[in-house]
């Protein structure tokens, strides 16, 4: 049985359909990764699916609940790491963790413990008097997820969790993210990073409020075998202004001094693009390249500029 | 509704108030700056107006008319002058609020029943206007036998509760009230928004946590810091200015704890509609004006047109008055003051039930 399960979600905001029909199954244990830009629904979706908003139309079950009937039985069995960090910045490490206990149903004869434990696990032993307001970004949602967890729930949503957070915090927080994925805890964690989705056992891309591919990033980037080619050319700049008019071609972006390429078709792609150069005068190679989520963010938004690692934000 | 979730909000809002300094000097500041303002530098019945008397009769009787008006109180005479000329010229310099006049043929004007004492009033402050024509009324029938007119008291106002006439006595238990208004409409009318300005409210609602524990949760706190603000003020009150309390005090403490819930459902009610804290205190304002000018505290409540006098029924703060006054003042009970304790806990339920309907748990 999946841990998540939404057909048709649908949600409105007055005249803005902020997701539109989104279908989803989330295996148990599983990283399941939520991937495109700001403002395609991913955070609506997520709110939605632990209850905080009433979809406009759709079904939704959570660990066999039906949501949002069944919201109020569901809070004590997921965590929820809201964007925005959400603890409270005027009172202490430890004070924000006995909090959360105590509202999270954890009995009271094992918080003690049970915070103990989590001060070491997420390197806390030492700041346990600090106020929260006082600590960096990457600690802060080192915090939020400790609190997110502290009641052990099966089911953990996170929003862009690192969205404020420096690249070897988020190798920290990611690595934290499996230990608990390897314990049994579904995780739904939303990101605009690629290299983040593509660590997740399984993504979904959303645009503009619809699910545009979903699937293991290996299933993803293999169904672009062919579509995705490699130009190495002289005068990269021009190439890129040549290609980039060539009907069949998706996106043209430089990487270094080659250009990536991808293409709706992959069985012509290459003459097509070998002609195109040849006309216009060009000496260029044209080869094929390996598929990456960037491409199945493009081939599946059918818009470049699509968020990627360490260029977001 | 859980006890340790509801515990838990409790110490977590105690535990951020602790670290809220500015809040924290609010809670006694306060009361104490409104005491000593109230009980000191703003006075509402005016004594000891600057007077210049020019006294052109000089017989015994007008002396003692001039005698009389300055035993009231109400003036002090700092100028003796020849001619009413004198008078009008300090007047306009400031240096006198009032002139008494008494012409020459006092004696014969009185016997004739005219108009025997002049009062010049500087009319540009309406209060020391109000003051001198108080004094003016002040009875001039000779009495034939002495030939010397009536007593002072046969025209002063009988004053049955606070003799001396002196606002602190009125002015301290009212300032129960006024403080508990502003504070506690104030405070939790903040609290929840702060949470929601600040992000947390995200959090909140994801939990377990119900809007009645969150709310009373919140709240409850409050309670104590406001019982903790009557006595301040009761203790002050007595102890600076000797406010007599005739009733009982535990009648007090139920008052102000009646008043003390009803500001905090308000606040509540605020918390639910504002959407920044900024918003939450300007809404603070528009409660909190209409009860120091509408609810009896400021002006006589029964002075004022009947459109007010409606508007003042509808705040809680209007009927604490009525009630701790009736208690500190005339030694009142609360059996006495039935129809002012219905009002609040109507005033109260309405306002919680309109805050929890209102209160969302959603985000939507």
């Amino acid at each position: 049985m999946s841990a998540i399960r939404a057909r048709g979600l649908t949600r409105r905001f007055g005249d803005l359909l902020a997701v539109d029909g989104v279908d989803l199954d989330v295996p148990r244990a599983h990283v399941y990764g939520f991937l495109g830009p700001n403002g395609s629904g991913k955070s609506t979706t997520i709110r939605m699916l632990c209850g905080l908003l009433t979809p406009s139309a759709g079904e939704i079950e959570v660990l066999g609940l039906s949501i949002p009937a069944q919201a109020e039985a569901l809070r004590l069995r997921i965590g929820y790491m809201t964007q925005r960090f959400s603890l409270f910045e005027d009172l202490t490490v430890r004070q924000n963790l006995e909090f959360l206990a105590a509202v999270l149903g954890v009995p009271k004869a094992e918080s003690r413990r049970r915070i103990d434990e989590l001060l070491v696990q997420y390197n806390f032993t030492d700041r346990q008097k600090q106020l929260a307001g006082t600590m960096s970004g990457g600690q802060k949602q080192r915090l939020a997820l400790a609190g997110a967890v502290i009641h052990m729930p099966e089911l953990l949503f996170l929003d862009e969790p690192t969205s404020a957070v420096d690249p070897e915090s988020r190798r920290d927080f990611w690595e934290k993210l499996f230990d608990l994925a390897d314990a049994g805890t579904t995780l739904l964690v939303s990101t605009h990073y690629m290299d983040e989705a593509e660590r997740c056992h399984r993504i979904a891309i959303l645009d503009t409020g619809r699910l545009v591919a979903d699937g293991t990033p290996v299933e993803l980037t293999a169904a672009l075998v062919g579509r995705c080619l490699i130009v190495h050319a002289a005068a990269p700049r021009r190439a890129q202004h040549v290609l980039t008019g060539v009907p069949g071609v998706l996106s043209v972006a430089q990487v270094g001094n080659a250009l990536r390429v991808l293409c709706d078709d992959g069985s012509v792609a290459i003459d097509r693009l070998r002609a195109a150069l040849r006309a216009a005068g060009m000496e260029a190679a044209v080869e094929p390249g390996t598929p990456n989520l960037e491409d199945v963010f493009v081939a599946s938004t059918g818009r470049p500029g699509a968020p990627a690692a360490g260029r977001a934000a | 509704m859980k006890w340790r979730r509801l515990s838990a909000v409790m110490v977590k809002e105690v535990r951020q108030l602790r670290r809220d300094r500015i809040t924290l000097a609010m809670i006694l500041g306060i009361p104490v700056m409104q005491l000593i303002l109230f009980g000191y530098a703003i006075n509402l019945n005016l004594r000891g107006l600057a007077a210049g008397i020019a006294d052109q009769a000089n017989t015994s009787a007008s002396r003692a008319v001039v005698m009389d008006m300055v035993a009231s109180g109400v003036i002090e005479p700092q100028l003796a002058a020849s001619t009413p000329q004198q008078l009008t010229d300090a007047l306009r310099r400031g240096e006198i609020s009032v002139g008494i006049v008494v012409p020459p043929d006092f004696e014969a004007r009185r016997f004739e029943g005219r108009e025997a004492v002049q009062v010049l009033v500087d009319g540009s402050d309406t209060v020391v206007q109000g003051a001198a024509l108080q004094l003016a009324r002040m009875p001039l029938e000779p009495t034939p036998s002495t030939g010397r007119m009536a007593r002072e008291d046969a025209i002063s106002v009988v004053s049955f509760y606070n003799p001396q006439r002196r606002s602190s006595i009125n002015i301290v238990p009212g300032l129960i009230g006024v403080i508990l208004t502003m504070t506690m409409v104030l405070f939790t009318g903040v609290a929840i928004v702060r949470e929601r300005e600040r992000g947390n409210m995200e959090l909140l609602i994801a939990t377990p946590v119900s809007r009645a524990e969150l709310m009373v949760g919140k709240v409850a706190p409050y309670v104590l810091i406001g019982l903790l603000q009557t006595s301040v003020v009761l203790g002050l009150g007595t102890w600076l200015f000797g406010v007599p309390l005739a009733g009982s005090l535990a009648d007090v403490y139920a008052a102000a704890m009646l008043l003390i819930v009803a500001n905090l459902s308000l606040g509540l009610l605020i918390s639910t509609r504002a959407q920044s804290q900024f918003q939450a205190m300007q809404m603070t304002f528009f409660v909190f004006l209409p009860s120091i000018l509408l609810s009896g505290f400021m002006f006589p409540f029964r002075g004022m047109p009947l459109w007010a006098q409606m508007v003042g029924e509808v705040l809680p703060l209007t009927h604490f008055l009525r009630i701790v006054r009736g208690i500190m003042l005339k030694g009142a009970g609360f059996t006495d003051l039935q129809a002012d304790v219905y009002a609040m806990a109507a005033f109260t339920l309405a306002a919680m039930a309109i805050a929890v309907a209102r209160f969302r748990q959603t985000l939507d």
